[in-house]
């Protein structure tokens, strides 16, 4: 089940793990990503804390934990190679994974319908 | 988008149809990037050449017996030595010596100035050359309907030749008035990017169609003003408002080859007080060139910091070099830290970061001089 949230990331949720990552949306918004900035394993966050940082030439964003929990594992392969956020912004440009705390948070992000409507209507 | 109170270019509907990205930039929506994206459209202008629109920059032309003087009283130039067909990098300056915008002036071959000014400084720039002329003969008047592109790059000359005929002979600072289509177009071999290349001030009319002439060459692409910013920055060229403003010298920000010589031996210059005492004594800063370790880049406004934490200076421009694939920037710094080489930090986000003092242009800047084209010529002469 993927889910996304109003601040462009997604959540993968296989059982009780939540894979997290920006969407392409927000990576084309971003432009050409040279650093990203990720949570250490082991780190509790809580929804809409700042969780990571994506930098692109131009400027410097913050990616919010859509859902709170513990993190488990963050993508290490964006650090030598952060325009994989480019490349794959929903596949293999994953941020981090996290233990979902509080599964019950994801009845209120958007499905991917929901998700496309959102982002039609910013670009009107 | 928001974007209907913005000025637009003549070039707007052309950037929208190539998938230009528009960005708000000194009140004009202008293409910050197209599809390809910054990094691809800064490495294809030091590759081959990119088209620039520049059309939000001021252009204007101060006629009169005393446009020199008028000019002169305004800025530290010598217009005594500016040629017919030669341009000039120069500073609008205040009183206090601080930098009111920095400007490109070419003498025109009436003896009449045309003047380059920053989109973001223009009015106010106009206000105060206007004010100088008032009880001397002499007008200023903004061009409003003439467009201003920018083709830089190694392949400029190249591209450029078979469409404004002689443009490929002239060298690094020349003007060289021409005709496109019909219509009277100001070539000028100059740039912000650190590479050769051309800006063409061009009817508005006639925007459009020189730069579908320019791309019909497949070696010309198009670059937004992301690409600029970085080209810039790569090559040591200032921005206004970020690397220079009212409150910084030409002696703190490095630029005092655009004071003129005679206006140095005169002290005739606004703020020529405090800058010939600053070129004399030193001044408390200086703006530096800094490598940072590390991918993450230095933005506007972070702490440049001494080896034992202390606060030195701070950042002014920063970003990710896509020549050297590593972040580069620039920034003032107290006088004692800033000799080359010297080991510094950034504060990144609350990170001390190393950052070593570097030598500007971090990339070379390859203008095609005038004494290395007749270097050139003789030696093939001689073979």
């Amino acid at each position: 089940m993927r889910k996304f949230s109003k601040s462009h990331e997604w959540v993968e949720v296989a059982g009780d793990v939540a894979t997290i990552g920006i969407t392409d949306y927000a990576q084309k918004a971003l432009g050409d990503v040279v650093f990203v900035e990720l949570p250490a394993a082991g780190k509790s966050l809580s929804q809409g804390d700042e969780a990571a940082v994506v930098e692109s030439v131009k400027a410097a964003s913050e990616v919010y934990a859509p859902v709170s929990g513990s993190v488990t594992e963050a993508n290490s392969a964006l650090e030598d190679a952060p325009d994989t956020v480019n490349a794959g912004a929903e596949s293999d440009g994953w941020f981090f994974k996290l233990t979902l705390s509080d599964p019950s948070q994801l009845d209120a992000l958007m499905d991917g319908d929901a998700y496309a409507a959102y982002v039609a209507e910013l670009d009107d | 988008m928001g974007q209907t109170d913005l000025k637009r270019t003549p070039l707007y509907d052309q950037h929208v149809a190539n998938g230009a990205k528009m960005v708000d930039f000194a009140g004009y929506a202008m293409p910050v990037q197209y599809g390809d994206g910054i990094i691809a459209e800064h490495l294809h202008t030091r590759a081959s050449a990119s088209v620039f629109d520049v059309s939000h920059m001021g252009q204007a032309v101060l006629r009169g017996p005393d446009a020199d003087a008028v000019l002169e009283s305004v800025t530290c130039a010598d217009l005594s030595t500016l040629k017919p067909g030669r341009i000039r990098y120069s500073l609008l300056m205040n009183e206090n010596g601080g930098i009111i915008d920095d400007l490109m002036i070419t003498r025109l071959q009436d003896g009449s100035l045309s003047l380059v000014l920053n989109a973001s400084r223009k009015y106010i720039d106009m206000q105060m050359i206007a004010a100088a002329c008032v009880g001397k003969d002499a007008a200023i008047k903004l061009l409003e309907d003439a467009a201003l592109i920018a083709l830089q790059g190694p392949r400029a000359g190249a591209i450029l030749e078979p469409l404004l005929p002689h443009c490929a002979d002239m060298a690094f600072m020349d003007a060289l008035p021409t005709v496109f289509e019909g219509d009277a177009v100001l070539v000028s071999r100059c740039g912000y990017t650190g590479e050769d290349g051309f800006e063409v001030s061009v009817p508005a009319a006639k925007a459009a169609a020189l730069t579908k002439a320019i791309l019909a060459n497949e070696e010309a692409g198009l670059a937004g003003l992301g690409a600029r910013d970085s080209l810039r920055l790569e090559c040591g060229l200032c921005l206004y408002g970020h690397d220079i403003d009212e409150t910084t010298t030409p002696v703190e920000a490095g630029l005092t080859f655009a004071i003129g010589k005679r206006r140095k031996m005169a002290r005739d210059f606004p703020g020529a007080q405090r800058v010939m005492r600053q070129l004399e004594d030193g001044c408390d800063r200086m703006r530096v060139g800094l490598m940072i370790e590390g991918r993450r880049p230095a933005r506007e406004g972070a702490a440049i910091l001494s080896p034992d934490g202390t606060k030195v200076g701070a950042v002014t421009s920063g970003s990710y070099s896509p020549t050297l694939e590593r972040p580069i920037a620039m920034g003032y710094v107290a006088r004692e830290y800033s000799q080359d080489g010297l080991a510094l930090q950034v504060d990144l986000r609350g990170k001390a970061v190393p950052a070593q003092v570097a030598p500007m242009p971090v990339v070379p800047q390859r203008y095609r001089r005038r004494s290395a084209m007749i270097a050139e010529q003789q030696k093939a002469g001689g073979q």
